[in-house]
């Protein structure tokens, strides 16, 4: 699965830069959102794929029965998942503030720091 | 002595509240410090006579094995007695001169940091504390020079003083450290001098220029003279401080510490020989061509400076005495000689020589003292001066190699310095009484008591030098020299090469200071010269740095968010790609692909949605395609072994598209920006960097740099974290602070949004 997933993140990648060199504001958004998805998933195919063998232990066990995905990437991944949908909301607000104060939506025309 | 050399840091935090409470006698009280240090410092000269040097130590980073180790013997005794004896006049002094000056308390402040940071310099051991200590003199003589700061001209004069000796210290840095591993990891100067064959050391040439940089530039040696005379901008009392025993008398210092360990070559003659006496020379004909009264002072300094460093670099026993006789002559008169041309410029309100004439009976004492540093200055008997310029003639008559060529520049310079000092003695004093811009009348005590004590001195020890020698100078030269040396001191040398040179050097000088008037004429007719110096290569640096400022911030921080981006993304893919390809070449491993027909339905929903959401032109679409992706990846992390990710991923996707459309809705529709080529360039770039990613992880899957730790967390999760779910277990117990920081995020991004929709609803109210 790994090599197909590689080149699935590749795409992410890709996709999320193009939109992000966009200059039109919503698209950079679209960009950030595709590119923590990207992220996400890259560190999750770099720490293994393995199916049906969530890092859970059964009632009275000490290890998981039969092995264990490794869970570390996986609590990684929470967090940033959590944390990128924080700075995401925090973006959304900011740009359509931004759009609000400056009436252009137009990157390219917001260049200096004095509206 | 740990104490003696912080105090000043620590009277440095209380002068300011010292001064405001104690008004104008602050300066009385502050001198009982320097005072004091003075006084324990005298304490030392026995044992140091006796033993020669002693060391001691103080942990400062044992991890780093570095020490606050301090090294006493002749020559730093000698430093340090200059430093807090010079010092104490100073600090008294600058009470009566800054009179009533707003930043008095700030001055003080700066002015013992600055003692202290000097007294570290000539007391360290260890190689990296005496750095510290040299850079700490640096900015404080920064602070110092810079002390009217509301002035553009004295900011400026600050900055250059700063930028010479901070590069040079930088070299001198690399020099020091150079010196440490010849000496084969070695760095306390008490070990260095210690140790044998520096001079076989591969390096020692970029040794010893990293070091002669940091010297030169520290001391102003041509070519790097030039930010001396504009430290003038600073305050008399700190340009007499920083002219007498401190700041430029750092490099001499460590020139005369290393002589034993790095002199003896031919390198280090030539270059101190020839640089001394080229400095010596362009210093003494800078002064006679000067017309204001600290400028002539500053570029005697420089001639001082040069005599010294060519002494050091001559290097002989008779050379090394002089050098040491010469270093005490200086500081006296050149201190006395300072506090006077403030003395002159505070009671009569000007700087320039030529409009001060017949203050001898306004000013008695000043008249006098004025003299008797001058004859020292200009090296008469029967002042100390006098021996000291007897030495040094003897000792460059018999300088090898570079014989003529110091003799000559010396005699020279010395015929210069006669009528400078001639100049500064009775210019202002005789003649008719010329007007000056405040009515003059003689100094108050505290500004007379410096002058008078130190040319008393001058006095004294020309008289009697037998007190200086047998006190300081036998320990100093034989600390320089490595070795004792048999001499002594006399005034009356008897008829030789010596005082004839002496006796044609104050006929010529006196010459030139009674056709004074057609020489400054002369030099008038020269303003080439001006143009001649090395400052203009400063200028030139300085502009083009900041030119090259400009340019880069012109180029890379253009205002584009996309040329950010680029430039990122390209740095990136261009060092990680080269990286890479060196690392494994073009051989990637493909790995095992088995993908059950289920995930290749997956993979296609996130590869739709991704694709639809970048080519869409309604923003509904894209939000509807982002969700796709997003709910892809969650059924990829629940197929895949994870399932809190999944479960959060879907949660949190559902927010993200609710929240989308609640937001992109009042935000106005995509519009086309770019034209076809742009966005084919773009798509390049992003290719570009699709591509690397895929590899690195193809790459990446083959690397195990070290023992992954997983499987420990996995044994400790049940019986330590008493929690089931592993995952859970990392994020609240082993790695609880990364999550604490993650709602410390979170939470400061939902304050943000907050805030900001508030602004809006305030918006709306007005």
């Amino acid at each position: 699965m790994e090599p197909v997933m590689a080149v699935v993140v590749g795409i992410l990648f890709a996709a999320s830069i193009y939109m992000m060199l966009r200059r039109s504001i919503v698209k950079l958004v679209i960009g950030l959102i595709l590119l923590s998805n990207a992220a996400n998933l890259l560190i999750f195919t770099i720490g293994g794929m393995v199916r049906g063998l969530p890092p859970l232990i059964a009632e009275g066990d000490k290890l998981p029965a039969g092995g264990w995905a490794d869970p570390l990437p996986q609590a990684l991944i929470l967090t940033a998942i959590v944390i990128s949908f924080g700075v995401l909301a925090f973006a959304v607000v900011l740009i359509h503030r931004a759009y609000e104060v400056v009436q252009e939506d137009d990157l390219n025309k917001m260049r200096s720091t004095d509206t | 002595m740990l104490l003696a050399v912080l105090s000043g840091f620590i009277l440095c935090a209380l002068a300011p509240w010292l001064t405001r409470s104690l008004g104008d006698r602050a300066g009385w009280l502050l001198a009982i410090l320097p005072a004091g240090l003075f006084a324990y410092f005298l304490g030392w000269i026995p044992e140091v006579i006796e033993t020669g040097a002693v060391t001691l130590q103080y942990p400062w980073i044992p991890g780093l094995d570095i020490n606050l180790s301090f090294l006493v013997d002749g020559l730093s005794l000698l430093f340090a007695l200059l430093i807090s004896g010079i010092g104490t006049f100073i600090i008294i002094y600058a009470g009566g001169y800054l009179h009533g000056d707003p930043y008095l308390p700030r001055f003080y402040a700066i002015m013992f940091a600055f003692t202290a940071a000097m007294l570290g310099v000539v007391l360290s051991d260890n190689l990296l504390t005496l750095f510290v200590f040299w850079e700490l003199t640096s900015i404080t003589s920064y602070l110092l020079i810079g002390y009217h700061h509301e002035d553009k001209e004295a900011r400026w004069c600050a900055l250059q003083g700063l930028f010479v000796t901070v590069a040079g210290g930088l070299a001198l840095l690399a020099g020091l450290l150079m010196l440490a591993v010849a000496a084969g990891g070695e760095y306390t100067l008490s070990g260095i001098l210690a140790s044998d064959g520096l001079q076989e050391y591969p390096f020692y040439t970029a040794m010893v220029l990293a070091i002669l940089a940091g010297t030169f530039t520290k001391s102003a040696q041509v070519p790097f003279h030039f930010w001396l005379p504009n430290a003038m901008a600073a305050p008399t009392p700190v340009s007499a401080f920083l002219h007498s025993a401190t700041m430029v008398k750092a490099g001499v210092y460590l020139m005369a510490r290393l002589n034993p360990a790095l002199g003896g070559t031919e390198l280090w003659f030539y270059m101190l020989g020839i640089f001394g006496a080229v400095t010596m020379f362009t210093g003494s004909f800078m002064a006679l061509r000067s017309t204001g009264i600290k400028a002539m002072l500053a570029y005697s300094t420089i001639m001082a400076l040069g005599t010294l460093t060519m002494l050091i670099g001559i290097g002989t026993e008779a050379a090394i005495v002089a050098a040491m006789a010469f270093l005490l002559a200086h500081a006296l008169y050149k201190a006395a000689l300072f506090m006077l041309a403030g003395v002159l410029d505070h009671e009569t309100g000007t700087k320039d020589i030529t409009r001060m004439g017949g203050l001898r009976r306004a000013m008695p004492i000043t008249f006098v003292t004025a003299c008797v540093a001058a004859l020292s200055l200009a090296g008469l008997p029967p002042l100390f001066g006098f021996i000291a310029k007897e030495l040094m003639f003897e000792a460059t008559l018999h300088g090898g190699a570079l014989t003529t060529f110091t003799t000559v520049l010396a005699l020279l310079s010395a015929i210069m310095i006669m009528a400078v000092a001639a100049i500064f003695a009775l210019r202002p004093f005789i003649g008719a009484r010329t007007e000056t811009p405040k009515s003059p009348h003689e100094g108050p005590l505290s500004m007379l008591i410096g002058p008078v004590v130190l040319a008393a001195l001058s006095l004294v020890f020309g008289v009697a030098a037998f007190i200086p020698e047998a006190a300081l100078l036998q320990a100093a030269v034989t600390a320089v020299h490595g070795r004792p040396v048999d001499f002594h001191l006399y005034l009356w040398h008897g008829v030789n090469v010596p005082l004839l040179l002496s006796a044609i050097a104050i006929v010529i000088g006196l010459l030139a200071f009674r056709f004074w008037d057609a020489v400054l004429a002369g030099f008038r007719r020269m303003p080439f010269i001006d143009r001649l110096g090395p400052e203009r290569g400063y200028e030139r640096l300085m502009d083009g740095l900041v030119w090259l400022a400009e340019w880069q911030t012109r180029v890379l921080q253009n205002g584009y968010m996309s040329n950010y981006i680029i430039t990122l993304v390209l740095t990136t893919v261009a060092l990680t790609g080269w990286t890479l390809f060196v690392h494994t070449g073009t051989a990637i491993p493909l790995g095992d692909i088995n993908v059950r027909i289920y995930e290749w339905f997956t993979v296609g929903l996130i590869l739709a949605g991704a694709l639809f959401a970048t080519i869409t032109g309604s923003r509904l679409t894209a939000v509807a395609a982002l969700g796709m992706a997003g709910f892809g990846v969650a059924l990829v992390f629940v197929e895949f072994s994870a399932p809190d990710l999944g479960t959060t991923q879907i949660m949190v996707e559902t927010l993200t598209v609710i929240l989308l459309v609640l937001v992109l809705y009042r935000l106005p529709a995509f519009v086309n920006f770019s034209s076809p080529g742009t966005r084919l360039r773009d798509a390049l770039i992003a290719a570009s960097f699709g591509g690397l990613m895929t590899l690195l992880i193809l790459v990446v899957h083959d690397i195990n740099v070290a023992e992954p730790i997983s499987d420990q967390l996995v044994q400790w999760s049940y019986p330590e974290g008493h929690g089931r779910n592993i995952v859970n277990v990392i994020l609240v117990d082993f790695r609880a602070l990364d999550t604490l920081g993650e709602i410390f995020v979170v939470g400061l991004a939902a304050i943000g949004v907050y805030a900001m929709i508030q602004l809006r609803a305030e918006d709306r109210r007005q």
